[in-house]
Parts: structure tokens; sequence; C-alpha cells
């Protein structure tokens, strides 16, 4: 009996049913409209009309489209201001203010509009040093959801108040209404000393009344603290360019504690390989969840957050202090005995820093840094910084007058404690009960939309302003242009309601001309951007260990926490949420998780294999969950507060610590007026989880000892741009080794190099023998960048930077979910861990960030598949784009080894002709992206890529062109880092970004590629592709590379066998 | 070997090609009046005294041709001489100095004269002498086109002719004949018309399509008749005075408003001996054009003050290039000393301006692959000392070579699209 294929039972029984199937190709009929069940020819609409309709139309379109040049007109200023140019770009230093933050920055701004902040390389605090929430700011000033004018709750909706005179109206008549009932003022910290006299003159005109300074990432803990061990409510210098040693308890003072980019630079000095003389700090990080910083770490310990006291105490303990510390287990105590030991050896060059917000924590840590000579050596009380100043008491005992009504009036400056205070319904009661309530924001954020009147104080980029980022450091801000809405500058009103004529520029000029001296003096103050003390000294303060004590007998006495404990943080792109409604920061990878546009809940991985079975050290399970964007949604409790939020599994997470990002979760008290009133990216951006903080009667702190979690059956996508963790031990993607084998055989990075180029001619003889291919020379000039992997810390701003200069857009999440995402530059993050482990030990996790750019390789395997010759190599070692030559085969991309090459699957842009014809094929936030406000910030020098093409890194060429041509202007050769730097280059804080012409000896580049040789590689180089970015090997600081010898081991195994 | 003889015909043919075009290459090169109207043409005429002397006849006033080469390439150095003709002159002509010209080689400098000294006034009344030129070139092809027509009709008469006799001899000799076809059913004449059409209508549509969004002689009617001529060409305004955006800047702009006062706060009124047309031969009210730029500026030259609040022109942007291109006039007038002239024209003498070239990707990259990098001399001197980098080309320009822009990577995509 033959044999017989089957694909369905009727099939199988030849029924009659199935024949008649058989016989009808359609189920159904054909759903021909106006047939009549007539022929073709005869129906109402036949084939031939519909020819001579498509002829016709085809024809009107081709004529309309194509016969006719739109006339375009130029219209000259009638009246030039003198420094200006059309089409040359000019620079005004400003300073970043967001919150308490202050950054000097200069201003890009072409033709009236600021489009790029740069770093003020003037300012000796951060030294030009950028971040990715600076390199974003430029994108809110023309942020759609900024409100436009003065508004008044009318006890329904907001009504616009036409006139600013109207508007002092009634504030005068509510003001007068008070009967004496005090006002408060309720600011972030304020570090502008103009703001702080208008402030004093403003209370001293309303008797009674006060000023708050609220910090939603609160540092009262650490000033309070200072005040009792220094007699100073204060927060000090930190200098970790001067420390060998740096152990920090939980601060991410690389990403998000206190003043990054400022450490980040300090940081990078004490990385950066000497190969003469190969030295490096040593830094050992103990924190609970894995953050930037940690990932830097040459030794990480984590610990419960419940248990950072008792860590602080027994480091204290080990260094000799009179204190004995509750128990910890083995590993922890290991690691605080052996940074015990390298503090003692490095006293006078060491630091401790600590995260917590825990007043009794910080007095311990004072002790420790008194132990170790960090006083008046890396920590400097000579100029204390004044970024934060809020006492999270002072603001409750506001909460509590509100609620007793004793206050009249409550005007709010640049504060939303109704979305980020962790009692935040308590606060929105209590806010009702002042008789007025006046928000300067600039939007109806959560706290704004419950005020009475709202007069929008001007973006940074357009006010006039100060700040005294440390005492004696001023920077200031100037406008960039003029303000775009109707708002008024917070000073302004102030001024105005106490009585004054002048204006906040009026006073600002003479404060500083009185100041400083002179109309001279101020000039040039406002153009260098910063004031600061000629000599920088470095003193200590008098150190008082009274409370000591008492603070080690209150943290012994710390209630242990239960199975799971709650630790939250900020992410490096949102920080507490202050820039929500910013694209480029929602779609701004996390530097450890990856993920884009959400808040998640992090795990590690041992809870993820006891609670929902995945073992992702089984590379089987593992892959398929990567591969998957679902994710696992759980509820998570912590006493009555509830949230629900994917989880996210990271490695080197302690086991008993879940951890939430804030800052996300921006909701109106109508959950459908968010997108108008907040912005239309926050939409479903995440959750909120400051709830979750608690008040221990002092301070807010960031960690609860109890939660508990339970899974649900929901599933939700979390859209990450890097899913695969593990570079699987590929030296030749990334090289790795400890600083004591790279003293012992410096060589070993060449012979490995040499080892994997063997079979191509080996290193020296590989470039000729490589290839099939001619060799090509490159006269004049030939473009080259080095990224060293040692100082790079991951923080992303180069990301960002590089949105801002190339109008890179924005795709949404849902794009981000198909890896459409349109970075030219990203951060890969690797973890290592040794061979065979089942990643339930989170101490054994190393991490390497490796920025991934365009390689420009000069034997580029994309420009040979390329149909069209669309992307070519110039002979200045550019692999260059043409957009309008591409055709959109994505052969490039797919033949790119790096795959760093992007296409533009959807009008991302804006680009097409007709006004939204991309709704609902781009996300909403993309469509803001193309409004016309936010268009404004789009680099004029810059092409705006339509649909359909691939784009990439082009080494910013146009930065390249512009200072060539500035050299051949002043007749002399390319200057290197004068005439050119690259967007990424210039925006890092930590200098690891080296750019230039290779050609020239003298370059920064070559003599960077000659002073680190034994570190040079460069990533997959045995394709022959030729890169013209190098990178610099990482070295750490620690006993054992974990990828690297399971690599060694697989290696040593593979030859036994 | 009927092979080797085709093959060794068609090699003939492609060397002959090659020489011929090769030859048109070093022509071009020495185009006397290219380099002219690109070099001297913004101070000199031939026949006319402008910023400098009516060049026509300077051979002959200077007969030394080594003294004359010396002077164009380097005219301070012969003033420093002190020789007493070109002393004379640089006072005659109120000591203005001339530009220098190191890059112009002997050979070049020679076409220049060469040109100068052939040249002949324009003969129609209005034209230039580019106008003229292309009227001699539009006449021969006329000439050729009824040259062509009527060999085309002998060739058919005499067709004609051939096949009538045929058939009379056919007839004569017995043979039958086919029934004569009317040309107009004739298949060999008809698919000859169809190929011509073809290929006659495909040269058009190929053109056309190209030309789809290029306006060369766009010639718009702007707000005010502002006339170069008058103020480039008659009254010697620097082009850079006005459009000072070139020297620095990608865009050269138009000016604003109060650069015009600068001048305008003075001049009122229209004096000038030449009468203004427009390109349909309307004459032009001058003065009532300077009063329209008072209304503009809310000036009343009464009482010599601003009265009104300024209104911007909106004048009319004739050249224009698409988004993807980047193009720095400053790269071209500063870096690559190009005179305004070699891509706008005659402005000068424009009245109306009109766009003089083609603007097409084309027409850009030609002239990178013609022009000459301004590299440094062997002493190191004067070129651009930011091509000292370029140490490969170093030699060959010893050796008497030039290195085009193209060379140096002018011809690669991101020099403009990016």
């Amino acid at each position: 009996m033959s044999k017989k294929y089957w694909q369905s039972f009727g099939e199988h029984s030849n029924s009659e049913a199935f024949q008649q199937s058989l016989e009808n190709e359609f189920k159904e009929d054909l759903p021909l409209d106006g047939l009549d069940g007539k022929g073709l020819l005869d129906s109402k609409t036949p084939r031939r009309d519909f020819l001579k309709y498509l002829g016709f139309s085809t024809a009107a379109a081709a004529l309309a489209a194509s016969c006719e040049m739109p006339v375009k007109k130029v219209i000259p200023y009638v009246n030039k201001p003198e420094d200006l140019i059309p089409g040359v770009a000019n620079y005004y230093a400003t300073t970043y203010v967001s919150g308490g933050d202050a950054i000097s920055v200069v201003a890009k701004v072409r033709d009236g509009r600021p489009i790029k902040l740069e770093g003020n390389e003037l300012s000796s605090i951060t030294k030009g040093g950028t971040s990715a929430r600076v390199q974003a700011a430029v994108l809110d000033l023309y942020d759609t959801a900024r409100l436009r004018h003065p508004k008044q709750f009318d006890g329904n909706v907001f009504q616009e108040v036409t006139s600013f005179e109207a508007f002092d109206k009634m504030i005068g008549e509510a003001m007068s209404g008070l009967a004496g009932a005090p006002v408060v003022l309720l600011t972030a910290t304020i570090t502008s000393p103009t703001t702080k006299q208008i402030i004093s003159e403003f209370l001293a005109k309303n008797p009674g009344s006060r000023h708050v300074q609220y910090d939603s990432d609160s540092y009262s803990g650490l000033l309070l603290a200072n005040e009792a061990s220094y007699g100073k409510r204060a927060i000090p210098s930190y200098r970790f360019d001067n420390a060998k040693v740096i152990v920090s308890l939980g601060a991410d003072f690389l990403g998000t504690w206190l003043s990054p980019v400022e450490f980040t630079k300090q940081y990078s000095t004490g990385r950066r390989i000497n190969e003469k003389n190969p030295e490096m700090s040593k830094h050992y990080q103990f924190e609970s969840l894995l953050s930037p910083t940690g990932a830097n770490a040459d030794n990480r310990y984590t610990h419960r957050p419940s248990e950072t006291g008792a860590v602080a105490l027994a480091l204290l303990a080990e260094l000799g202090g009179n204190v004995t510390a509750p128990a910890l287990d083995e590993k922890t105590k290991a690691g605080v005995k052996k940074a015990a030991k390298d503090l003692l050896a490095n006293k006078g060059k060491a630091l401790v820093v600590c995260g917590s917000n825990n007043v009794n924590i910080q007095l311990v840590v004072n002790a420790i840094n008194e132990a170790v000579g960090a006083n008046g050596t890396t920590i400097n009380w000579a100029a204390p910084a004044q970024i934060r100043q809020g006492i999270d008491s002072d603001f409750t005992s506001l909460i509590a007058d509100l609620d007793a009504g004793k206050v009249g009036a409550l005007l709010i400056y640049g504060v939303n404690p109704a979305y980020d205070y962790y009692d935040a319904d308590k606060f929105k009661s209590a806010l009702k009960k002042a008789k007025t309530t006046i928000s300067f924001n600039d939007r109806l954020d959560e706290t704004t939309e419950l005020c009475k009147y709202v007069i929008p104080a001007p973006h940074f980029l357009e006010s006039w302003g100060d700040a005294e980022i440390k005492t004696g450091y001023y920077s200031f801000i100037q406008p960039t242009i003029a303000p775009l809405f109707k708002t008024r500058a917070f000073e302004d009103s102030l001024l105005k309601w106490s009585g004054s004529t002048s204006t906040h520029e009026d006073y600002f000029k003479q404060y500083w001309i009185t100041k400083l001296g002179g109309v001279e003096a101020y000039e040039k103050a406002l153009q260098d951007g910063v004031v600061e003390p000629a000599s920088s000294s470095v003193s200590g303060g008098s150190y008082n260990a009274g409370k000591l004590a008492e603070a080690a007998a209150a943290i012994s006495a710390t209630k242990k926490g239960g199975a799971f404990e709650l630790m939250l943080y900020q992410k490096v792109s949102m920080g507490v949420g202050r820039q929500a409604n910013n694209p480029w920061l929602l779609e701004l990878p996390d530097p450890i998780t990856k993920a884009t546009w959400d808040n998640y809940v992090i795990v590690s991985p041992k809870v993820a294999k006891d609670k929902w079975g995945i073992d992702l050290s089984d590379r089987r399970q593992a892959d398929k969950f990567e591969v998957h964007p679902e994710r696992n949604v759980v509820k998570v409790k912590v006493g009555n507060k509830e949230l629900t939020l994917p989880v996210l599994v990271i490695p080197g997470t302690h086991n008993n610590v879940i951890g939430i990002a804030v800052g996300f979760g921006r909701q109106s008290a109508k959950a459908e007026n968010t997108g108008d009133y907040i912005g239309k990216a926050v939409v479903d951006a995440g959750k909120n989880a400051f709830a979750f903080a608690s008040f221990n009667g002092t301070t807010i702190e960031w960690s609860t000892p109890d939660v508990s979690f339970d899974t649900t059956s929901e599933l939700y996508k979390v859209a990450q741009t890097q899913t695969h963790n593990n570079y699987e031990g590929r030296t030749e993607v990334v090289k790795e080794l400890t600083l004591e084998d790279f003293k012992k055989s410096p060589e070993e990075i060449i012979e490995e190099r040499d080892e994997e180029l063997k079979p191509y001619g080996g290193l020296k003889k590989f470039k000729e023998q490589g290839t099939l291919y001619g060799v090509y020379d490159k006269p004049g000039i030939h473009w080259g960048m080095s990224i060293d992997m040692n100082t790079c810390v991951g923080c992303n701003a180069c990301v960002v930077a590089c949105h801002a200069e190339n109008n890179v857009p924005v795709v949404g999440k849902a794009e981000v979910l198909r890896y459409h995402d349109m970075h030219w530059i990203r951060i890969d993050r690797y973890f290592g861990t040794p061979t065979g482990s089942k990643l339930d030990e989170p101490d054994e996790v190393q991490v390497v960030f490796q920025p991934m750019l365009c390689q420009h390789c000069d034997n580029a395997p994309c420009e040979n598949v390329c149909p069209v010759a669309a992307t070519n190599h110039s002979s200045e070692g550019l692999n260059q784009m043409t957009y309008n030559r591409c055709i959109g085969t994505r052969y490039c991309a797919n033949n790119c080894p790096f795959k760093v090459r992007r296409f533009n699957w959807a009008d991302y842009t804006g680009a097409d002709s007709f006004p939204d014809n991309q709704k609902g094929v781009v996300s909403d936030v993309t469509m803001m992206m193309t409004d016309d406000l936010t268009r404004m910030v789009l680099n004029p020098d810059v092409t705006v890529r339509s649909r359909g093409v691939i784009e990439k890194c082009s080494f910013c060429v146009q930065r390249l062109q512009e200072g060539k041509l500035k050299a051949k202007k002043e007749n002399r050769p390319l200057k290197d880092m004068e005439d050119v730097r690259t967007a990424c280059q210039q925006a890092c804080p930590s200098d690891a970004i080296v750019f230039g012409n290779a050609n020239d000896k003298e370059s920064w580049i070559s003599k960077t590629r000659e002073d680190n040789e034994h570190r040079v590689f460069y990533a997959l180089e045995e394709l022959h592709v030729l890169p013209n970015v190098n990178y610099l090997a990482k070295v750490r600081n620690t006993e054992v590379i974990e990828a690297k010898e399971g690599k060694k081991e697989e290696a040593a195994a593979e030859k036994h066998a | 070997m009927h092979y080797l003889r085709l093959i060794a015909r068609n090699l003939f043919l492609s060397i002959l090609l090659l020489t011929v075009i090769s030859a048109g290459n070093s022509l071009m090169a020495q185009d006397g009046k290219a380099l002219f109207q690109s070099n001297c043409a913004s101070c000199h005429n031939p026949i006319k005294v402008v910023t400098g002397p009516a060049l026509k006849g300077v051979t002959d006033r200077v007969p030394d041709s080594k003294l004359l080469h010396a002077w164009i390439k380097n005219n301070a150095a012969v003033l420093a001489t002190g020789n007493k003709y070109f002393t004379d002159l640089y006072n005659q002509y109120n000591k203005t100095s001339m530009n220098l010209f190191p890059n112009l080689s002997d050979a070049e400098i020679d076409a220049i004269l060469k040109y100068v000294n052939s040249y002949q006034a324009p003969t129609a009344e209005n034209g230039g002498g580019g106008a003229t030129a292309t009227q001699t070139e539009s006449d021969n092809s006329l000439l050729y086109g009824i040259l062509t027509i009527i060999l085309a009709v002998i060739m058919l008469t005499l067709l004609q002719v051939n096949s009538n006799l045929r058939k009379l001899s056919d007839d004569k000799e017995g043979i039958p004949a086919a029934e004569p076809i009317p040309f107009y059913r004739n298949k060999s004449y008809i698919t000859l018309v169809i190929l011509l059409l073809f290929v006659v209508g495909g040269y058009y549509l190929v053109q056309g399509a190209i030309g789809l969004g290029r306006t060369k002689n766009y010639q718009p009617e702007q707000p005010i008749f502002y006339s170069h001529k008058v103020h480039a060409g008659i009254n010697q305004i620097s082009c850079l005075y006005c459009h000072g955006g070139a020297w620095e800047s990608k865009h050269a702009a138009v000016p604003s408003l109060n650069v015009c006062m600068n001048c305008h706060a003075a001049i009122n009124e229209y004096s000038g001996k030449e009468k203004l047309y427009r390109e349909d031969g309307e004459e032009v009210d001058g003065t009532q054009e300077i009063q329209k730029l008072y209304s503009y500026t809310g000036y009343d030259p009464k009482s010599g003050k601003y009265t009104q609040p300024g209104k911007p022109i909106q004048w009319i942007k004739i050249h224009n290039l698409p988004d993807h291109v980047f193009f720095s006039h400053a790269q071209h007038i500063r870096a690559g000393k190009v005179q305004c002239q070699t891509c706008h024209g005659p402005i000068q003498e424009m009245n109306e301006v009109k766009q003089f070239a083609e603007l097409s990707m084309g027409w850009c990259i030609n002239c990178h692959r013609t022009t000459k990098v301004d590299f440094p001399d062997s002493t190191g001197n004067n070129g651009n000392k930011f091509y000292s980098i370029y140490e490969k080309f170093h030699k060959d320009i010893k050796a008497g070579d030039s290195i085009t822009v193209e060379k140096i990577g002018g011809t690669e995509c991101q020099k403009c699209h990016y």
C-alpha cells in the first residue's frame, strides 16, 4: 500500500465537502463592489475607467509636482546684529541648571537658535565635561509641553492670563487677602547668589515668610552629619583625582551621585594608564544593585541596603576605630578587610564616599575619612559644594504647617513634590489648605496643576542668572535666545511683587558689576562664563567625633531586613525625572540594563531561577530568554503601597535585593491629560516608584528593608537595545587584563594580536598580506579615533551628544522593540563571569563598557556590497554615506561586522512632504520630534534623513570640514584638538575618546597610539577590515579577569584533551 | 584575420578618439578666455579702462615678455625694482595695487595675452563677449542644420531617382517588379522614422528630465530694481562690501538694509549716464527705486532720520542648491580663491541678476576636476599652508605636475553631502 500524506481528516477520507472545497479556490466570493453579477466590462466601474482615472491622476500629479518650481524668498535683516553672520555659529557661555545641579556649558547658537551644548573648559570643576542630561537639555528648550503663557485656575480649567500686569494684579489681590498668614517659597536648592538675595528681599517685605529648599534626591543625611562632624551644614568638595584608593559605599558617583561629571573627570585621571609607569587608582565598591560606578570598580562587593551601616562600621573597626560592627557575611567581611588594608596603606591618598541618606551612616563615614587622612587631602573644605542644601525635615514641617492651615501663600519654583515626594498624597491634600498657590514651573506638572496661579519661568537658555557651584566658584547664565513663550523669570516676579521697579536682568547686572568691580570685569565674566578663585587650595575641616558612638549604636540597632529588600536608584538618563519629557533621554539605553523608555524591577539571576525557573547560566534558556522582549510582571508591595512592573534580570544584583528606578511614571491627576500637561513622551513611560521611599524621622531614605513581590499572569515588553550580555571570551572584541599582568608582561596584548593574525601574516605583515585588495595610501589627512576602555565609564553622554549633533532621530518604544533604534554610537556592555558560573554570586560579576560606532574601516565590507556606491571611502579614511544615492537595500548593514549601520524604517524625521501622514505609522513621540518647534533643535549643517536610507556615524564630517576650512582661512596646517573634535569626544567627561589626523606625527591621536602601543587593539582585527577606530585595552586593578580566566582555562583544557 | 583587422580598426578609432578628447582637454586648460574671466575680469577689460588699464595691445606696450610675465605673477616685486613704466602706471591708477597671481603658469599667461590681443569689441549693442560667442555658435548650428536638411533632401531625391531608374531598367529587361509601395508605407522608411523619433525624442526627454529643478537663466523680477551693473560694474563696489558673509560663512547672504543705507543715506537719486532698462525694455527710474529702499527702511530723506519702523525686503532667491548639498562660499572665495564671476557670470554687467551657471552636480565636479590646489611652493611660501601636509604631492609639484582638487579628494561624496 502506498503512503499517503494528508493535511486534514477531510483530505484523508476524501469527503464530499473536501472535494467541493478543492473546486472553490476562494472560500468566499471576491469582494468586487458594483459588479451586480454582470461581467467586468458592464460593471459600474469597469477596468477601462479605472485605467483612465489612473492615467489621468498620474499625469496630473506629475504635472503638478514637477513643472512648477516654487519661488523661494531670501529675506535679509533690516538691521543685522554686528556679531552675527548668517551661517556661522556663535558660542555663548552659560550654565546648565536643573534642580540644584549646575554645570558650566557653552551653547552653540546657529542663526539665533541654540542647537548644542558643550562643556565649558574654563570651569575648573567640570573642565569641559558634560553628562547625558546636560547634552539633552537643549531639547527641553523646544519642548512642546511647555506652558506658553501665565494661567489661572478658575475652578474648572486653567485660563490664559493675557498680560503680566493682569497677573500681577491678581497676585497683589491674593496676597493682600492673606491677612498676615505667612508666605512660603518652596524651591529646589538655589545656588544663585542673586536669586538668594532677591528671595531674602522678598521675605523681608513679607514678615513671617520663609524659604524652604526641597531636593527630591536629598542629601540631608550628609549635610546633617557634616554639621555634627565638622560644624558646617555643607558638603565638601571631593578630590577623586588625589585618591589612590577609593571606597564607595553605595555612592554612584560616576553616574548620579552629587556631581558625577566633576567626579568622572577626576576619577579618569587616576584610571589613565601611563605605559612607562603603569599605576592606577584602586576602586572598591560596596553596593546592593549594580550601578555604573560599581561596573567600573576593581573590586565589588554586594550587601543588603540595611547592612550599609554595618559595612561602614566594619570598615571603621578594621581601620582601628573604637566601634564594633554587626555581623556580616564572610565575603563582605573579607572585602572590608581588604579595602581597609589598602586604605591604611594609602593614608592621605584615600577617599571613602557613601550614597546613603542616613545621618548615622554618614557620621561613621566621616569618622572613616578622618581615619584614612582624607580630611584636607581628598576632602576639601576650602570650597564646599553648594548644589544640595535641602533638609528633609524642613519640608516635612512645611507639610505639617500647610496641613494645619498655617500657610497663606505657597510659591513653588522648580520642584514637583506631588510627583517625587514619598508621601505625595499627604502633600497634595495639605497643598489644598493653602489660601493661595502659585507655581513657576515650566509646565502643568503634577504639582502645578494643583496650584491656582501659574506663571511659567523661562528655560535656562532663555534666562539671566548665576550659580555658585562651590563657595567662590561662580558660573553665569546668559540668554542664548529670546524667550520663545510668554514666560517671566521667577526672580522678575519676586522683584515685582516685593515692589521693586528693577528687572531681574538689571538687578543681576548691577549685582555683578558691583561685586566684580566694573563693567569690563562683568563682561569678561559673562564671556568666560565662570569666575573662580585665583588659586585653589585644599584644606580640611576641624573634626568632632562627638556623635560617633551614638551613631554606631543606632546602626547596630538597625532592624534586620526581610527576605527581600527594595532599593530605589536613579538612572543616568532620567535622574529624578526633571527632564522626563525628553525623548533623547527616554530612548537612551541604561548603561547597565540597556533598557529604554521604562523602569522595571531589577532582580538577580538567582531570584529569576528560584521564582520563575529561568536559569540564565544555561545557554539554551538564556538565549530563549534574551530574544523575547516579554518580561514577567510582578506586583511589588511595601506596606500598603503597590506597584506593578516588569522584571529585568541583571547579574551583579544582590540576591536579596530588588531595585526600581525613580524618575519614571510621570502622570497628571487625570491620566488622559498627561500627554498635554507633562508631555507626549512620558505617556506610559514606566511607573512612579518614589512612593517606596521612606522617612526615618530625620531624612528620606531610598531603601526599604522589607518588600514582597508576587508574579502576575501578565507579560510586558521591555525595549532593550542589547540583550546578549556576554562577549563569550572573544578577545578579538574586548581585551582586558589585570594591572599586575600588564606590569609583568606588557607585551601580552601585542602577543595576543600577533597570535590572532598569524594565519594572515602576523601583526607586522598583516596589512599587506591579509587581503587581496590593494593598499591605498591616504595623502594629507587620515582621520583616526582612539577609545580608552580604561577611562570610559559608560555614562552615555556621547550618545546624546551624537543625537544633538547629527540629527539622529528618535524612534519610540515600539520601534526599539524591533531593534530599529537609530543611535550612531552605542555603548556595548558586557558582563564577565567565571566559566561555568551559576550566576548565583553577584560579587564575581565584572563589567566592560565598549563604545561602538562606525569603525570607518579602510577596507570596509559595507562598501563592497553597495549596489549603487552610496557608501564608499574617502581619501581621508572616512567611510562615507551618501543618503541621496542610497536605495535602501541594507546589504551594507548586513555586511557590517560591527552592526553600526542604521536604517530609516519609517519617516522618523518628518521629511515627508505631507504633514501628519505619518500619524499612526510612527509613534506619538516621533511625531512630537517632528513638530515645528522641536525641529528647531536640528543642526542645519547635517542632512535630515528620510525614509528608506541607511545612516551611521560620519565622524562628524561637518565638524571636520569646518575645522579644515578654519585652518585654510588662517593659512596654516590643521591643528589638533583646536580645529576638529567629534561631538562624542567633546562631550566625554573622562576624555576617553581621542580623535585627529593620524598622518600627523605630532597629533594627539598619533601620540596616544604611540604612547599606548602595548594596549592598542582593533575590534575584530583578524577580519582585515582595517578600522580607523582603535581601542585601548582595559586594565583592571584587581586579581583576576573573570571572563578571560575562563577562556584561558578553556584553551588549556582543549590543549590537554 | 578578419577579427584582427576589426580589432586593429577599433583600436585605431579609440586611440583617435582619446587623442581628440585629451587634446580638447589641454586646449581647455589653456583657454585664455576662461582664464581671463576667472582671474582678470574683475579689474580689467581688454578694451575699456576699468579698475586697471585696458589690456588690448599690452604686449606692444611692454615688449619684454619676461618682464610682463613677472609683473602679472608678482607685481609688487616688479614695482620694488623701480621699473619706470610700471611705477608710472601704478601712480596713474591711484596706487591701486594689482592682485598677485603666482599660480598662473607662463603658458596660461600667454593664453590670456593672446585672448586679450585678439579681442574684438562686441558687435551687438547690448551683449557682452559671452553673448556674442553664443550668437556665433547658434549661427553655426543653424548653418549645419540647413546643410543637413539640404543633404537629406538630396539624398532622398537621389534614392527615389535610383529606385525609379532601377524600376525602369527592370521593366526594360522584363524582370517582373513588385507593385511599387508608396514611401509612407515602406517599412524601411517607417523604421527609419521611428528610430529617428526615438533617438530625438529620447534625447529631449532625457535632457528634460535632467533639467527638472534646474533653473539656469532664471531671472525673476525683484521687489526693487537693484542693478549690479550700476553698483559693481560702473561704481566698482567690491562684492564683499555687501556680500561680506561670503568671506566668513557658507552663505554669501543678501546684505541687510543697514548696509544699503551706509551709502544711500547720502545717495538719494540716480544720476548715472546710463539709462536703466528692464529685460523687457521698460525704462526704470533709478531714483524711484532708491525711494523704495527708503520706504522699506522707514527713512525720511528730507529730515535725514528714520521715521518709520523698518521692514525687510523679500527678495526672490535665484541661486538655489538642494538642501542635501553643503556649499560654502568661504571655502571657494577664501580658500579656493575663486572669483565670484566664475559661478555667477558677468554679474557686474547685469542690471537684473540671472542665474548664469547650471548649478548642477556635473558642473560642480567639472570645476573640481580642473581647478588646481593652491599648494605652497617648494620654499613653503605662497599658496595655502594648509596643504603643506600633503607631502606625497610635493614631489609631483616640483616635477611640474599640477595637482587638481580632485586628487586631494575634492570629488568625494562627503565633501558636499553630509
